[in-house]
This record gives C-alpha cells, structure tokens and sequence, in this order.
C-alpha cells in the first residue's frame, strides 16, 4: 500500500483545475437553488454552452479570444432567457422539468455526429486552448510536484487561474447577498407570493437571478473544457449537475463558502475512496465476493456515496449551514 | 388601553346618510368595483356588481366559509384573474394588473396562511417591505456606498416599527422562531413598511389566542386612527363587531348586504346566509311529501333528483367545511 501516494493523490485531485471548475459551476447553482430557490436541474447546460462557445468561435472560426468571451457570456444570457421565459411565471417545478430537457438535448446536440463539423461530435473539441497557454506565466511542459503528486506547468497555470476566479466570484456573489438585492431572491426563495405583495416585481429578480448563476456556470464550463484542452460531450453529463448539487449541499446552500469547501470535501473522498479500493483490490487485500477488479469501478461510487451520505445525514446544514435553519418546516 | 377600544361606536365614526344596502355608494370611496366575476369552470366564486370602499375606514368583508371573499381578495390584489369586472383604487384603474405594481401604488395585503420568511431574520423581513430601494437593481447591489444611507433609514423605520408591535426583542432571530400570533404581527408591521394607504388582511386573527387578538386589534385600530383605510376578511364575529365602522357580507359569490356590524347581524338575508334559510328544520329526518309542503320547496326546482340529496350535500359542505378549518 502507497499511502503516501493515496494521500497525495487525493489532494491533488480536490485542488486541481478540474475540482476548481465544478467549484464555479456549483456557485452558480448556488445562486439559482442556495438563494433564490430556483430548482435548476440543467447547469450542466449553462456549462456547455459556455465551453463550446468558446471553443467554436476560436477552433472555427479563428475569432480573437476579446471576441469569443463576450461570445460565452452572450451565449449564456441568451439560454437563460429562452429557458426563464416561459417558465418563471409558473411553479418551480416546471424550472425544472425544462432546465433537465434542456441540458440534455445541448448534449446530444454536441454528440451527434449531424453536426461534427461544427462541434466535433463524440470526440469534442480541442485546439483551441492557445489563449490559455499563452497566458501560462510559467512553462507549459514543466513538472511540478505536490507531495507525490507530479503535474504539468499547463496544469498548475489552470489550477492557479481557476482558484482565482472562484475567489473573485465568491466574493462578487457575497457582496450582491448581503445587499437589499439579495434579500430579495431569499424572500422569493422563502415565499415569492409574500415577495410579490409587498410590491417587488419577482419574474425580473428570478430571470435576472437565472443569468447570474447561468452566467457563473458558462465560466465554470468554459473552465472544466480548457484544462483538459478539449471541450467533450461527455464533460456536460447529467453528473455534472448532479455533482455540482451534492458539492453545494455539502458545503451548505445559501451560504458563499459553501461550493468552496463543498468541493475540496468531495473529490478529497472521492479520490481517496478510489485510490484506496484500487490499490486494495489489486493486492488482493479485500475478498473477491466483495470486490475485484471488474467491479470496484462501482464499488467506489458505492462507498463515496455512502461516506457522502452520512455526512449529509449528520450535518443536514452543510459544512458552514446553520443549524437553527433545518428546524423549520420551510415549505 | 383596551378600555377606550371595547366599545367603539361604529355607527358614529362612519358618515351619515350611507344606506345599508348592498352596494351603496360611499361618500370618499378610496376603493371601486364594478361587476367583477370570477368562475371556476362552472362555479362562479364571484360575482360582485359593485361595491365601494370608504377611505379611512375599517371595513370587515365577512360571510360563510365558501362564500368567495378570499377568491375576491385575490382578485382585487392582482393574485387571480377576473372574468370580467373593472376596479379603481385612488382614482387609478387597477382591474388585473400584477400584485408588485398595486403595492406600489399602496395597497398591500396580508395571507390567511401567514407568510413570514422563515429563513430570513425579523429584521430583514421588515426591511424588505420597504419601496424604492436602491439596493434592489442588480447593477447598484455589488457597491455598498450607493445604498448604504438608504439601508440605515430602512433598517431606522424597521426597527421603530418592530418596536410598535413589541417585537423588537426578537429583532435578529429567524422568522421561522417565531409563534404563530407574533408572525401574523410581523406581517401587518411588514405590510406597513410600504407604507400603504389600503391595506387589506385576509383573517389576521386565524389562530391568535385571545391575548394576542386583543393587541392586533388594537394595532388595526391604530392603523385607521394614523389615516389608512383597512380592509379584512374575517369569520370571527366578535372582532367584526369590535372594530369593524362598516361590513360588507358575502354568500355565494354575491354581495348580499352591507351596513354598520349592529344592522348587519339583524338581517335576515346575512341570517340565512349563514345559517341557511331553513336552518331549524332537519331536511333528512323530513318526509318528501311534507316537505314540500311545509317549505314550500320543489326538488325539480332545485335541481336534484330527492330532498334527501339536499341535505346529503348539506353534510358534504359541512365536513369540507371542517377539514378546511383543519
């Protein structure tokens, strides 16, 4: 057994670039489910849409990166509207019901090989991450370590970006909750009807909370493609969602630190469960009939999830919820 | 305190000369509707030809469970869509427009079902009940200084407010601790953070225990005495006649009378209302044929096959009744 290595692993794997990316996408589900109780179940979406944006502009179209940035946020914007119209006005389920038909017909459009030439179909879309590269202060190639860990010089420049730019929009997100503003999206996630009579227009607070927190995501895509220089269907899954929810219940919902130590908990034991069933199964140290090599891929969801389960179970608030909170009956 | 409000003498604080009749024209009305209706596939919960409402007054609109006063409610503050019907307030036309825009005009409401923010702190409830605020449009939120002057008078207001209703000792507690009476009183407080000249409450003593009930009252009297016009639904009928300077009933959808609370409960059209028309007889126990006869009723008439459905359907709305309630 290489402790030193599960351990490390691990580590890395909760700080790197890609755990940064699901951080960002998961503030912004912060901001639709944690404040304004809006039920997104589509951020994977949001997030595609802000990777492929990107990508085609510059893979397809060779545009400029000053131009194909304002392009993912446009983009964005654009899905949110499309997705808030129709139904903002209606119950919170039907939210739902249209962001997870949504998120999915994104993806299988990018899968299809229909439109390969646009999207790259199953095998995605690479080349375009030069803006990235250029900006790397350090070299690209280089080797660099963390522990027992060992990573490139391209790694650790996304690593050291994406942490940034979650610190700059947990910051940006605090400083819009604390104001009156924000008081208004907790009032609507509380009762919107209550919101509505005391004369705050509440489809505008919801469509313009949809943007926000759509808008964090399309970044928190854009992020997850770049550092793995290519932008794949399979990145913008359902799990990617589903992820981002249990990172931001972890963490607690509603709450700005909360998708950052969400994360680092999660793929920390993630990682290690893996590492560790892993190197346990193929020394043969576990009994076949519990596990062996064809079944730990599963195994290791199944025992991530039980962990992740039980810290659910015994801190239903989150890391940095408030206790006095889950007394309430909120519905 | 209690001993000046006990007998208020609605009779004298309301302007001579209004005839007690449904729909009778009022000297200052602040509120106006015209044939407003409103139906359910083919139940028609309302139907008001017109009723107005006299500024400065408490007005109860009261009538047994079913009789659509909350479906009129609803409709006049902008949370349900009329069928037909045009209303003013203040001289604005208001028929169908969204409830956020009548707020700001200044007529607020209050739920039956009170909707304290359970998550925010009491403080903050009061707070967000204020209009105008800077603060609220997303590109003025991330910079404190641009709404910061503002959020100190809100939070100055909130706080004397809070202190009104006495609950200022549990300024910084979630809204979610509090009792039930003392979130019907953030409510009303909440409510009067907009400032409203109508403000409307939809059964404010809905399980209030009888101390609490003596304070709301005294906070509703207050709010007509500092120059607002009030309007509530209500079953209790003690408070109707407590506070009430004019009451409008409904049954069936129909205003069917109006009046100061002491001509009222001698009407024989409200009478029947609440108690139906034949509330001493006991229609099941009842021979078809005597029936008939004694009251004068007809089963084709009314659209059922036997008298005994009659009062079938009478027990129907009796345990509706209840499990509502519950």
């Amino acid at each position: 057994m290489n402790w030193e290595l599960i351990f490390w692993n691990a580590l890395y794997t909760a700080i790197n670039a890609g755990a940064a990316s699901y951080c960002i996408v998961a503030s912004g589900l912060n901001v639709h489910v944690g404040y304004t109780g809006l039920l997104n179940f589509g951020q994977a979406g949001f997030a595609a849409v802000g990777a492929y944006a990107f990508a085609i502009a510059i893979a397809n179209y060779d545009w400029h990166w000053y131009f194909a940035l304002p392009l993912v946020f446009g983009a964005s914007l654009l899905l949110s509207l499309l997705l808030g119209m129709p139904t903002l006005r209606l119950r919170a389920d039907y939210l739902a019901i249209v962001t997870i038909a949504a998120a999915e017909i994104i993806r299988y459009f990018l899968n299809t090989t229909r439109f390969t030439w646009l999207t790259g179909g199953t095998d995605g879309k690479n080349g375009w991450t030069d803006f990235f590269q250029d900006l790397n202060p350090w070299v690209n190639d280089d080797r660099f370590r963390l522990g027992a860990q060992s990573f490139d010089g391209y790694r650790l420049f996304m690593m050291v970006l994406g942490w940034s730019l979650v610190v700059i929009i947990a910051v940006f997100v605090w400083a819009l909750m604390r104001s009156p503003w924000g008081r208004v999206l907790k009032s609507i996630r509380e009762d919107e009807d209550a919101a509505r009579a005391l004369g705050k227009n509440v489809i505008l607070f919801k469509m313009q909370s949809l943007m926000l927190g759509g808008l964090i995501g399309s970044i928190g895509g854009l992020m997850l493609s770049a550092q793995t220089q290519a932008a794949t269907p399979g990145q913008f899954a359902t799990t990617l969602t589903f992820y981002a929810f249990t990172i931001m219940v972890l963490g607690g919902s509603g709450r700005v630190k909360g998708p950052i130590f969400g994360t680092v908990i999660f793929f920390f034991v993630i990682q290690f469960v893996d590492n560790l069933l892993e190197q346990t199964t193929f020394n043969n140290k576990l009994p076949d009939w519990l596990i062996d090599t064809n079944n730990f891929g599963v195994v290791k969801l199944v025992v991530a999830g039980l962990v992740l389960a039980g810290l659910v179970v015994f801190r239903p608030q989150g890391i940095f919820g408030d206790r006095r909170e889950q007394v309430f009956d909120v519905r | 305190m209690s001993a000046e409000l006990t007998p208020v003498v609605a009779a004298q604080r309301f302007p001579a000369g209004v005839e007690g009749r449904p729909g009778a024209s009022k000297p200052d009305p602040i509120l106006v509707v015209d044939s407003v209706r409103r139906a359910f596939g083919g139940l028609v919960a309302v139907n008001v030809e017109h009723a107005e409402i006299q500024r400065n007054q408490i007005t109860a609109l009261i009538g047994p469970n079913g009789a659509g006063k909350t479906t009129f409610f609803n409709l006049l503050t902008g949370f349900d869509e009329s069928d037909t019907g045009r209303w003013t307030f203040d001289g604005h036309a208001v028929d169908n427009i969204p409830p956020h825009k009548l707020a700001r005009l200044g007529m607020v409401r209050t739920f039956q079902l009170t909707k304290s923010l359970a998550r925010l702190s009491v403080i903050e409830n009061m707070r967000l009940g204020s209009g105008g605020q800077r603060g609220e449009r997303l590109w003025a939120a991330p910079w404190r200084p641009l709404w910061w002057d503002q959020e100190r008078s809100v939070t100055r207001r909130s706080e004397a407010l809070l202190e009104r209703f006495r609950l200022d000792h549990m300024r910084d507690d979630y809204a979610g601790n509090l009792s039930g009476g003392q979130r019907k009183l953030l409510e009303m407080a909440r409510a009067l953070m907009t400032d409203p000249r109508l403000i409307m409450l939809d059964e404010p003593m809905a399980g209030v225990n009888p101390v609490l009930k003596q304070s709301l009252l005294e906070h509703i009297t207050l709010l007509r005495d500092e120059g607002r016009t009030v309007l509530f639904v209500e079953h209790d009928m003690d408070m109707v006649h407590e506070i009430s300077d004019w009451v409008l009933v409904m049954a069936e959808g129909q205003l069917i009378a109006e009046g100061t609370a002491t001509q009222i409960s001698g009407d024989q059209a409200v009478i029947d209302a609440y108690l139906g028309a034949h509330h001493e007889v006991d229609l099941g126990a009842m021979d078809e044929a005597q029936a008939i006869q004694e009251l004068g009723l007809d089963a084709a008439d009314l659209g059922v096959d036997t008298l005994q459905q009659v009062a079938d359907e009478q027990v129907d709305d009796d345990r509706r009744d209840q499990g509502a309630a519950e």
